[in-house]
C-alpha cells in the first residue's frame, strides 16, 4: 500500500519537475511560429506562421554556423578522445602514486569560472592567430573537456577487469592491439555515451565561442546571439533562431539518450 | 626444452619486499606446483615468469637463455588466470585464436587448430558461443583451450580451480593431470590448497613470506619436512605438534620426554641437539591411534565422524590439542578419556628454531623416488 503510494508521489514529483524543465523550450518552439505581433504579448491562440524563419535565414547563413557548430563540436570530441584514451588507460592499469591526486587536480580546472582566464586567453588567441578560427575553437573546447572526457573514460577503464588485459598481452598483444582489440570493444558503450556527452557540451558552450569568435568561425550559439540586438528583441525571430540552434542537439540527444543516462551515471551502481 | 632457471630472483614494490631471493630449477616436462599460504608471493613468482611484473634483480633463465627483459609473449608460456579472463566480446573460437590472429597465422590454419584444440577439451558444440553463455567449467576449458594453442613450452596455472565448486574441483583435477600427461609439457602451478598440490605435482615448492621453504616430490614433503612450517603445511588435517624435552641421544635415534613424563624413541639423528633441549615432536594425525597403553593421555572435545573415519581431538593439557584419526567404526565419544600413541618412525623432532632433526633413513616411497 505504501509502496505503491510512494511511487505514485514519486510519479506526479517527476512529471512536474519534467513539465517545468520542458515549459521554456516548449515556450520558444511555439513562439517561432507566431508573428511578431503575436509574440509580444504571450497568448496561447494564434495563426502559426513560417515567416520568422525565412526572416533568420535571409538575415544570417544557418547553414554556415550550423556547420561550424557540427566541425567544432566532433572535431573537438575525436581530438579528446584521441588525448583522453591513452591517458584514461594509463590511470586506470597502470597508477602511480599520484593518479588519484592528478585526477582530481585536472577536476578543479573546471571549477574555476572561465571568465577569470578570458583577457590571457584572448590575448594568447590574437597573437597566436586563432581569433575566429574553427582550429582555435576545437583546442579551446578540446583543453576544457579533456577533463571530463578523462574522468568518464578512466571510470569505464576501471570496469574491465586487468586479467583481460594481462591475458591479451600474453597473447601477444601490445598497448594499440590492446585498444583496438579488447579495450575498445569492451568499453565501446562508455566510449560513446562519453564522446556524446562531450558533442553536447561543445555544441552549448556559449561563453568561449560568443568572445573568441565572430563571422568565420562562430557556430549556432553566436548565431542566435547574433539576434539579441540592442534595437530590441524580436521575439519571434529569437525563437526561430534558438529552436534552428537547438534542434539538432536535442534530436541526437533523445535518439541517444539511454546511452547517455548510462554514461553519465557510471559507476553509481554497482 | 624447456629448462627454466631462478637465480637469487627478487621483487619489490617500492619498499616492500614481497620475493626475497629465489633460487629454483625446473625441468622439462615437470609438473611444479608452487604452494604457500596467502600472501607469501607465489603468485608474483608466477607473474614474474609470466613478463607481467618485473624482476628486481636476478636471472630468470628459460632454455638457457636470459629472459628478464623479453616481453610475455615472445617467452614461450601461456597462463591460464584464477578468473579465466575470457574476452567477454568475442566468442569462444575467437578467444581462443585470438593469438594466433596476432601472430598473423592464416585464416585457414587458424581455424583447423582451434577446431582440434576444440576437439580435445570437448568445446566442439560451444564454438560460436559467447563467455557469458557458458558455465564455470566450460569457460575454464576455454581458458586452458587458448593457452593449448599457442603451443608453448611451459604452461603456467594461477590457481586454476578455485573458482570452482568442490565436485568440479576434484574432476578438473583429474582432467589437468590427464592432460599433464598427454601433452607432456611442464606446467607450474600455484595454488594455495595443498590437496592439489599433492595430487598434481612431480615437484612441489613451499614459499613462506618470500622465500623458498622447501623443495621436493610429495612424497619426500610429507615424509621428510625440513622443518616445522613444512611439516604442519603439507596434510590435512595438520600435523599435531606437542612440546617436549630431549632425553637421550644414540646412534638408533632420540629419546624424547613427553609431558607427563613418558618416554619415545624416534629415529632421528640427535647431533644438533643436547639433552634437556626443548623440542617439537610432530605427528601426522592419521599415525596416532587409539591404545590403551600409550603415552599421551587426554579428554576427547570433540569427535568428527566422517564415515569412512573419524577425527578425535583430545585435549592432552589446556594448551595442547591432538587430533587423531582413527577408523570410522570407532566408538568413541566426546568427554571420553583416551590414550594415544604413535609409531617412533613416523615421528618428527623440531628443534627449537623450528629445523627438523634429519631422519635416520629415508621412507621408502622417497627412497625409491615415488
Amino acid at each position: 500500500m505504501n509502496n505503491s503510494r510512494n511511487s505514485l508521489i514519486a510519479g506526479i514529483i517527476g512529471w512536474t519537475s519534467a513539465i517545468v524543465m520542458f515549459f521554456p523550450i516548449f515556450w520558444m518552439l511555439v513562439t517561432s511560429f507566431k508573428s511578431e505581433i503575436d509574440a509580444v504579448v504571450p497568448s496561447i491562440f494564434f495563426k502559426p506562421t513560417l515567416q520568422s524563419y525565412f526572416d533568420v535565414n535571409s538575415r544570417a547563413d544557418y547553414l554556415h554556423y550550423a556547420w561550424n557548430s557540427v566541425v567544432e563540436s566532433i572535431g573537438s570530441t575525436i581530438l579528446a578522445l584521441m588525448i583522453g584514451l591513452p591517458a584514461a588507460y594509463a590511470c586506470a592499469f597502470y597508477p602511480g602514486r599520484k593518479t588519484k591526486d592528478l585526477l582530481l587536480w585536472m577536476l578543479s580546472t573546471k571549477m574555476m569560472p572561465a571568465v577569470g582566464v578570458l583577457v590571457p586567453m584572448y590575448l594568447m588567441f590574437r597573437d597566436a592567430g586563432l581569433l575566429d578560427t574553427r582550429l582555435g575553437l576545437v583546442l579551446l573546447f578540446t583543453g576544457g573537456n579533456l577533463p571530463i572526457v578523462i574522468w568518464m573514460l578512466y571510470s569505464f577503464f576501471k570496469d574491465v577487469p586487468t586479467p583481460i588485459l594481462e591475458a591479451g598481452r600474453m597473447d601477444g598483444a601490445r598497448f594499440w592491439t590492446q585498444m583496438r582489440y579488447i579495450l575498445i570493444p569492451i568499453s565501446l558503450p562508455g566510449i560513446a555515451s562519453t564522446a556524446l556527452l562531450s558533442i553536447i557540451l561543445c555544441w552549448n558552450e556559449a561563453f568561449w565561442s560568443l568572445n573568441l569568435s565572430a563571422s568565420q568561425a562562430g557556430p549556432l550559439t553566436a548565431f542566435i546571439a547574433s539576434f539579441s540586438s540592442p534595437e530590441g528583441l524580436f521575439w519571434a525571430k529569437l525563437s526561430a533562431a534558438s529552436t534552428l540552434a537547438v534542434a539538432p542537439i536535442l534530436i541526437m540527444g533523445w535518439i541517444t539518450q539511454r546511452q547517455l543516462v548510462r554514461g553519465l551515471t557510471f559507476g553509481a551502481v554497482k | 626444452m624447456a629448462n627454466l632457471s631462478l637465480k637469487n630472483v627478487t621483487k619489490s614494490f617500492g619498499a616492500l619486499n614481497i620475493i626475497k631471493g629465489i633460487d629454483l630449477e625446473i625441468n622439462d616436462h615437470e609438473f611444479c606446483v608452487f604452494v604457500g599460504p596467502s600472501g607469501c608471493g607465489k603468485s608474483t613468482l608466477l607473474r614474474l615468469i609470466a613478463g607481467l611484473e618485473e624482476i628486481t634483480s636476478g636471472d630468470l633463465t628459460i632454455a638457457g637463455k636470459r629472459v628478464n627483459d623479453v616481453p610475455p609473449d615472445e617467452r614461450g608460456l601461456a597462463m591460464v588466470f584464477q578468473s579465466y579472463a575470457l574476452y567477454p566480446h568475442m566468442t569462444v573460437r575467437e578467444n581462443m585464436g585470438f593469438a594466433l590472429k596476432l601472430a598473423k597465422v592464416p585464416q585457414a590454419e587458424r581455424d583447423a587448430r582451434v577446431e582440434k584444440v576444440a576437439e580435445l577439451l570437448e568445446l566442439g558444440p560451444y564454438l560460436e558461443r559467447k563467455p557469458k553463455a557458458l558455465s564455470g567449467g566450460q569457460r575454464q576449458r576455454v581458458a586452458i583451450g587458448r593457452a593449448i594453442i599457442r603451443e608453448p613450452s611451459i604452461f603456467l596455472f594461477d590457481e586454476p580451480l578455485s573458482n570452482l565448486d568442490a565436485a568440479l574441483r576434484v574432476q578438473t583435477r583429474i582432467e589437468l593431470a590427464r592432460l599433464h600427461e598427454r601433452l607432456g609439457s611442464t606446467m607450474i602451478y600455484v595454488t594455495h590448497d595443498q590437496v592439489e598440490a599433492m595430487t598434481l605435482a612431480d615437484k612441489i615448492v613451499v614459499l613462506k613470506d618470500g622465500l623458498i621453504e622447501q623443495v621436493g616430490t610429495p612424497m619426500e614433503l610429507y615424509h621428510h619436512p625440513k622443518n616445522r612450517f613444512v611439516g604442519g603445511f603439507i596434510g590435512s588435517p595438520k600435523m599435531n605438534f606437542i612440546k617436549a624435552r630431549v632425553g637421550t641421544t644414540s646412534a638408533d635415534g632420540v629419546e624424547i620426554i613427553l609431558p607427563g613424563g613418558a618416554k619415545m624413541a624416534v629415529p632421528v639423528s640427535g647431533a644438533s641437539v643436547k639433552t634437556g633441549e626443548s623440542v617439537e615432536l610432530g605427528v601426522r594425525p592419521e599415525h596416532l591411534q587409539l591404545d590403551e597403553h600409550g603415552p599421551l593421555s587426554g579428554t576427547v572435545i570433540v569427535a568428527e565422524r566422517l564415515g569412512a573415519e573419524t577425527f578425535v581431538h583430545v585435549e592432552l593439557s589446556p594448551d595442547t590439542i591432538v587430533i587423531a584419526q582413527v577408523d570410522g567404526g570407532s566408538t568413541i565419544r566426546v568427554h571420553d578419556q583416551a590414550r594415544l600413541s604413535a609409531v617412533g618412525n613416523a615421528c618428527h623432532v623440531f628443534a627449537a628454531d623450528g629445523t627438523a632433526l634429519p631422519a635416520l633413513t629415508q621412507h621408502p616411497l622417497v627412497a625409491k623416488h615415488i
